[in-house]
C-alpha cells in the first residue's frame, strides 16, 4: 500500500518540490497542530508513506470559496502537496466527468472505497421544501451528504456555512439552512471560517495521516489546535491595545502607524481562531495586518452576531446577543462557572487545548506559543464554546432584523474588559476573576467602547 | 427525439443543470436551470449599509471581489460620496488582477479538457512539445526535460487506479489536437494553478486574505500608507521610529510585492495564456460559427480612469445589437429589468413582469417537482435564475461582449488586440460570434487588462509620493449624516459579464437590495415572451456526435464560464 519514502521524495522533486520544502511543510504542520518539534520526522514519515487517501469533496449551499481557498493556499502550495497524498475522486469544480458521468464517478468512489475515504464538505444544507433549494443531479444535497458521510472514514466540514449554515442561515434567509453536522453521520470535525483557512485543513488532514484519527475538538466539533486561541491574545497589534494606542478613524495617524483596531470594531477579542499566528497565504498577511478589524468569521452565526462589523458590539457575549450581563453574572454567581473576562476565555481554551495535547505527550510547539496567562480559571459554562448545556440561551438562535433595528444606545453593558495586567501574569497566578466584577449592569449611551476609565490613556498624535 | 439532462455540469461555479431535446443528433431545444438558491438579496435587508459589500462579496468564492467593489460603489452612489483616486486605483488593481486570474482559470481549469485529450498528451514526444512551445512564445519553461517530467507526472495520475478528478472523456472523435499540443496545455494546467495561487497573493497583501478580502470601505479603502506616506519625512523633520510588527500593505515592501505580482500576471498572460488559447483554437476554427446564440452583446464596462460620474473606462460600456460591431448603442441603468416569469419566485410579489432592479422584488417560492426529480424541461418554472433583459431584449454578456463593445467604441488597444487574434486564427471578421470566439475573447481581454495594471500602480505611487495619501472619503462614514432614504446603483463587470448592484437605504439600514450578475444574463431562463436566455439560445442547433458523451455541448456551456452561485445568489 504505502509508497517508499524515496519514491515519494523523487516524485516531489520531479515536480519542483524539494525535500527541504517538504520538510518545512511538515514542520509547519507539526507546529500548527501544537505538537513538539520532535514529531516532525514522524509526521513526515507518515505523510510520505500514506497511500493516496481517497477524498470526496461536496459543495453545498455556499459560494465555493472554501475549495478556492485551498487552491490559493500558501507556499509550498497546499494544493500541490495535497494532490500528492490525496486522491480527490469527486470534486465538481475541477473534475473532468460531467452530468451522469460525474454521478457515476461519485457512486464508484462510494462503493469502491466504502469506509475508506474522507468526506470534505463545504457549504450549508438547506432543508426547506424537502431540500429542493440546492440539488445535485436532481437530488437534494442533504441526501447526497447523507449517503457520502455514511460510508466515510470521517467528515471535515469546511467553512462557516458547513459549520452552522453560515450566510444562508443568517437572518433573512429562508432556505432553512443548517450546518453539515445536522445531516451527516459518522465522525465529523468542523473548520469554520469564511473561507476556511486552508492551512488548518491541511493540518487536520496531516493529523489524520499521522495518527489515523481526527484531532481533538471542542464541544462544537472544532479542532482545538486551530480554534482554541483567542485572536486578540495572539494579535501582533496587542501591545498597542495595552498602551492605549488605537486607530480612531480610517487612515488616521494610528492606522498609518499600525495601532490597535479595537475601536474600529475589530472582533478579535470575541473570536477564537489561530489567524493571528498562522495568517493566510503562508503567513503573508491576515486582515489585522492589512489594517482592518477581524469580523469574527469563525464564530457561530457570525453574520448576525458579529455585525455591524465596524462597530463595537453591544452584547457582552456577542455570539448570543440575547444574553445579558446579569444573566452571565447569575450563572457565575450560581457557581456554574467563573466568567473571568476575555483572558479567562483564552485560558479556558488553552487549558482545553493543552489537555488534548498532553494526551499526546505534547506541549505547545516552540514559536507558536501564545503569551502566558493565568491557567487556573476554567469556566465550565462558557456559551461561546457551545459547551453550556446549562445555559438555555445558548441554544436560542440569534435573530437579527429586530436586533439590528434596535438602536445600539438602548443596549446595556460594557464589553467584558480584559484584565489589563493579565498578559504579564505569571503562569501560576490565580485567575484574574476579581478584576472583572461579573454582574454590573451599566446602561450607557455609548456602549460601543469599554468604559473610558478602563482604557489606558491615549497617546497624543506625534506628528501633526 | 431524445431528452438529455446534464446535471451536475461540472467545472462551473454553483449548481447548473442543462436539459436538452435532440432530434437527429442536433439540439432542438434547451433549458438552463440554476438549482441552488441562498437568498443573498433578502439576507442583506436590515443590515448596516457599510457591511453590505462584505456579504455581497460572498456571492462567489472565486470572483466575489468584483461584486464587493460593485456593492461598495452602489452604497457610495446612494450616499453621494466618491472614493479618492488612490482607492479607485487600488480597486482597479485588485479587480483587474482577479479578472485575469479568473480568465486563466476559466481556460485551464474549466474549459481545457473539452478541447484537450489528456490521454493523447501522454503519448506526446517531449522534445516535439518543447519545439512547439518555443515556436509559440518566449516562456522559459519549455525544455524537453520539463515536458518529460510533466508527462510522467500526468501518466502517474491518469493511469493509476486513482485518477482523482482526471477520469477522462478520452478518445472522443471531437478531439483534434496533436499529442504535443495536448501535452502543452496539460502541462500549463499545473503551471496556471501555481501562477494563479501566487498572483492572487496580491489580495492577501492588500486585502488581508483571499478569497474574500476585507479592506474595502464605503468611501474608499481601509488600508493606510506608512506613517506620513512616502513623501515623509521632509527635510529636518523627526523620523517616526517604525516599531510596528505589521508591514503596511502600502509601505515599500507591500508595494514591491504588488509590483512583482502585476509583472508576473502580465508575463504569464502574454507568454502562456494567449499563445495556448490561440494554438488550441487554431485546430477548431471551422467550428467558429457553432454556439452563436442571441447575437446581442452588452457590457456595463469596468476600470474607471477618473472619479467622475461618467468615467472613461478601460473596458467600455455599451451594447452591440445583431452582431453589428459598426454601431455602438449607449447603455444606462434604466434599460435593465428582470422577470421571474419562469423562475421559482412568488408571482404575487409582482416579479413576473419586467421590473427595474431599483424596485425589484425577490420572494422565493420553489415550484419545481419534489426532489429527486428527472426532468425540469417543459415546466412553466424551471430555475432559480431570474431573467434579466435590456430594453426588453435578452443579452449575452462576458469577455466577448466586452471586447465587441470595446471594438465598436473604437478603443484602439482593443481593436488591435482583437485584430491580432483574428488574423492569427485566420478567422473572418464575424469569426468571433460563437463558442470559439468566447474562449479566444477571454485570453485577448486578459492581455488588454494586464497591460493596464502597471499604469494603475505607477499612478498610485505618484499620487502617494506627491503627498496625496488619503485612501478614503469619510464624510459620510457616520450613518447619522445619511439621508433618511437614499438609493444608489453601480454598474460594473464580473469575470462572467455585466454586473449591477441596486441598493435602497432607509434610516441607516438596507431596505432593499438587488443584484444582476453576468451569469444571470447568460444562464437566464425564458422571459415572459418565451424568449430563451443566451446559453439556451447558444446550445440550440449544436450537433452532438454521441449523446452519451456530449462533449460539443460542454464546450459551449463552458465557453460562458458560468457561475451559478453568482447568477442566482
Amino acid at each position: 500500500m504505502g509508497r517508499p519514502d524515496g519514491a515519494f521524495i523523487a516524485e516531489l522533486l520531479q515536480r519542483g518540490v524539494t525535500r527541504r520544502m517538504f520538510m518545512k511543510f511538515c514542520a509547519a504542520m507539526t507546529a500548527t497542530l501544537a505538537l513538539p518539534a520532535t514529531y516532525v520526522p514522524r509526521v513526515a514519515a507518515a505523510v510520505a508513506a500514506s497511500p493516496r487517501l481517497p477524498v470526496v469533496w461536496l459543495r453545498g449551499q455556499g459560494c465555493g470559496g472554501d475549495g478556492e481557498a485551498l487552491l490559493r493556499g500558501t507556499n509550498p502550495s497546499i494544493a500541490e502537496l495535497l494532490l500528492q497524498f490525496l486522491s480527490i475522486d469527486y470534486v465538481e469544480t475541477l473534475m473532468l466527468p460531467s452530468g451522469a458521468d460525474a454521478t457515476a464517478s461519485l457512486q464508484a468512489a462510494l462503493t469502491k472505497q466504502r469506509n475508506g475515504y474522507l468526506a470534505i464538505i463545504e457549504g450549508a444544507v438547506p432543508t426547506a421544501d424537502g431540500g429542493a433549494w440546492w440539488t445535485v443531479g436532481g437530488r437534494p444535497i442533504r441526501d447526497v451528504i447523507h449517503d457520502v458521510t455514511a460510508g466515510a472514514i470521517g467528515t471535515i466540514a469546511v467553512g462557516s456555512c458547513a459549520f452552522d449554515g453560515g450566510l444562508s442561515a443568517a437572518s433573512g434567509g429562508a432556505s432553512g439552512a443548517v450546518g453539515v453536522s445536522q445531516v451527516a453521520s459518522g465522525p465529523l470535525i468542523s473548520l469554520p471560517g469564511c473561507p476556511v483557512n486552508p492551512w488548518n485543513l491541511a493540518a487536520t488532514i496531516t493529523h489524520y495521516l499521522t495518527f489515523k484519527e481526527l484531532p481533538a475538538t471542542d464541544a462544537g466539533g472544532r479542532p482545538l489546535f486551530a480554534y482554541g486561541p483567542l485572536v486578540h491574545n495572539e494579535c501582533e497589534r496587542r501591545a498597542h491595545f495595552e498602551f492605549g494606542e488605537f486607530v480612531l478613524d480610517w487612515g488616521d495617524e494610528g492606522a498609518q502607524k499600525g495601532w490597535c483596531l479595537y475601536k474600529m470594531g475589530c472582533k478579535g477579542p470575541e473570536t477564537f481562531a489561530n489567524c493571528a499566528s498562522v495568517g493566510f497565504d503562508g503567513g503573508l498577511s491576515w486582515p489585522v495586518k492589512a489594517g482592518v478589524g477581524c469580523i469574527g468569521c469563525t464564530m457561530p452565526a457570525f453574520w448576525d452576531a458579529m455585525s455591524p462589523f465596524t462597530r463595537r458590539l453591544p452584547s457582552p457575549v456577542p455570539f448570543f446577543p440575547n444574553v445579558t450581563v446579569d444573566q452571565v453574572g447569575q450563572l457565575a454567581v450560581a457557581g456554574i462557572g467563573a466568567v473571568a473576562g476575555l483572558h479567562a476565555v483564552g485560558s479556558f481554551a488553552r487549558a482545553q487545548r493543552q489537555g488534548a495535547a498532553r494526551r499526546r505527550l505534547a506541549r505547545l510547539a516552540a514559536g507558536a506559543a501564545p503569551a502566558p496567562a493565568a491557567e487556573a480559571a476554567v469556566p465550565t459554562a462558557l456559551p461561546g464554546l457551545a459547551s453550556a448545556p446549562s445555559a438555555p440561551e445558548a441554544t436560542a438562535a440569534p435573530v437579527a432584523p429586530e436586533r439590528a433595528a434596535t438602536p445600539e444606545a438602548a443596549v446595556a453593558a460594557p464589553a467584558l474588559p480584559p484584565a489589563p495586567d493579565a498578559g504579564l501574569a505569571p503562569e501560576a497566578a490565580p485567575p484574574p476573576a476579581p478584576a472583572t466584577p461579573p454582574a454590573p449592569v451599566v446602561t450607557t449611551a455609548e456602549p460601543a467602547d469599554r468604559p473610558e476609565e478602563m482604557l489606558p490613556p491615549e497617546r497624543p498624535g506625534e506628528g501633526d | 427525439m431524445t431528452h438529455l439532462a446534464l446535471d451536475p455540469v461540472t467545472r462551473v461555479g454553483g449548481q447548473l443543470r442543462v436539459e436538452l431535446e435532440l432530434s437527429g443528433g442536433t439540439v432542438s431545444d434547451a433549458w438552463v436551470s440554476g438549482t441552488g438558491y441562498r437568498g443573498l438579496e433578502r439576507i442583506l435587508e436590515g443590515r448596516d449599509g457599510r457591511d453590505a459589500w462584505l456579504m455581497a462579496q460572498r456571492i462567489c468564492g472565486t470572483g466575489g471581489l468584483a461584486h464587493a467593489v460593485a456593492s461598495v460603489r452602489a452604497v457610495e452612489h446612494a450616499l453621494g460620496v466618491t472614493a479618492p483616486a488612490n482607492a479607485r486605483l487600488l480597486r482597479n488593481i485588485l479587480a483587474g488582477t482577479q479578472l485575469i486570474a479568473e480568465e486563466v482559470a476559466a481556460f485551464y481549469q474549466r474549459q481545457a479538457w473539452d478541447w484537450v485529450d489528456i490521454r493523447s498528451a501522454l503519448t506526446a514526444s517531449p522534445s516535439a512539445a518543447s519545439k512547439l512551445a518555443q515556436s509559440l512564445s518566449a516562456w522559459p519553461n519549455a525544455t524537453t526535460s520539463y515536458f518529460d517530467s510533466i508527462r510522467g507526472r500526468l501518466a502517474a495520475i491518469v493511469n493509476s487506479d486513482q485518477p482523482g478528478p482526471f477520469a477522462a472523456m478520452t478518445g472522443h472523435p471531437a478531439y483534434r489536437l496533436s499529442a504535443e499540443a495536448n501535452l502543452l496545455v496539460a502541462a500549463h494546467y499545473f503551471d496556471a494553478l501555481e501562477w494563479r495561487r501566487t498572483v492572487l497573493g496580491i489580495e492577501t497583501v492588500l486585502g488581508g486574505k483571499t478569497p474574500h478580502l476585507q479592506t474595502l470601505l464605503v468611501g474608499g479603502m481601509a488600508i493606510a500608507t506608512d506613517w506620513g506616506g512616502p513623501s515623509r519625512p521632509v527635510q529636518g523633520e523627526h523620523l517616526w521610529d517604525v516599531v510596528r510588527n505589521s508591514i503596511s500593505p502600502l509601505g515599500a515592501a507591500g508595494l514591491a510585492a504588488v509590483a512583482q505580482h502585476l509583472d508576473d500576471a502580465k508575463t504569464f498572460v502574454e507568454q502562456v495564456f494567449l499563445p495556448d488559447v490561440l494554438n488550441t483554437m487554431l485546430a477548431y476554427t471551422d467550428l467558429a460559427k457553432v454556439g452563436g446564440g442571441i447575437g446581442h452583446y452588452l457590457a456595463f464596462g469596468e476600470f474607471p480612469a477618473d472619479s467622475s460620474d461618467r468615467p472613461v473606462l478601460a473596458l467600455p460600456r455599451g451594447r452591440v445589437m445583431d452582431r453589428d460591431t459598426t454601431r455602438l448603442i449607449e447603455v444606462g441603468p434604466s434599460g435593465v429589468a428582470e422577470t421571474t416569469a419562469h423562475a421559482w419566485y412568488a408571482p404575487e410579489a409582482g416579479g413576473d413582469d419586467l421590473r427595474d432592479p431599483s424596485t425589484g422584488v425577490t420572494v422565493p417560492r420553489y415550484g419545481g417537482p419534489k426532489p429527486p426529480f428527472d426532468a425540469l424541461a417543459g415546466r412553466d418554472r424551471y430555475s432559480w435564475v431570474k431573467a434579466p433583459r435590456y430594453e426588453d431584449d435578452p443579452m449575452e454578456v462576458g469577455p466577448l461582449a466586452r471586447l465587441l463593445v470595446g471594438y465598436a467604441s473604437g478603443d484602439a488597444i482593443i481593436q488591435a488586440a482583437v485584430g491580432n487574434a483574428i488574423s492569427t486564427l485566420g478567422l473572418a471578421q464575424d469569426g468571433l460570434f460563437g463558442t470559439v470566439g468566447r474562449i479566444v475573447a477571454r485570453a485577448v481581454e486578459a492581455t488588454v487588462v494586464a497591460g493596464r495594471l502597471d499604469g494603475w500602480l505607477s499612478d498610485l505611487r505618484d499620487n502617494m509620493a506627491s503627498g496625496e495619501i488619503a485612501m478614503a472619503d469619510l464624510t459620510t462614514w457616520d450613518p447619522a449624516s445619511w439621508p433618511s432614504e437614499a438609493q444608489g446603483f453601480a454598474l460594473g463587470e464580473s469575470a462572467q459579464g455585466a454586473a449591477g448592484h441596486w441598493v435602497t437605504i432607509r434610516d441607516g439600514r438596507i431596505a432593499a437590495y438587488q443584484i444582476v450578475d453576468g451569469t444571470t444574463w447568460n444562464a437566464s431562463p425564458r422571459d415572459g415572451d418565451g424568449r430563451r436566455g443566451a446559453l439556451e439560445a447558444a446550445l440550440v442547433g449544436t450537433s452532438v456526435a454521441d449523446a452519451g458523451r456530449p462533449l460539443e455541448l460542454l464546450r459551449t456551456i463552458h465557453s460562458f464560464d458560468p457561475c451559478l452561485s453568482c447568477g442566482v445568489h
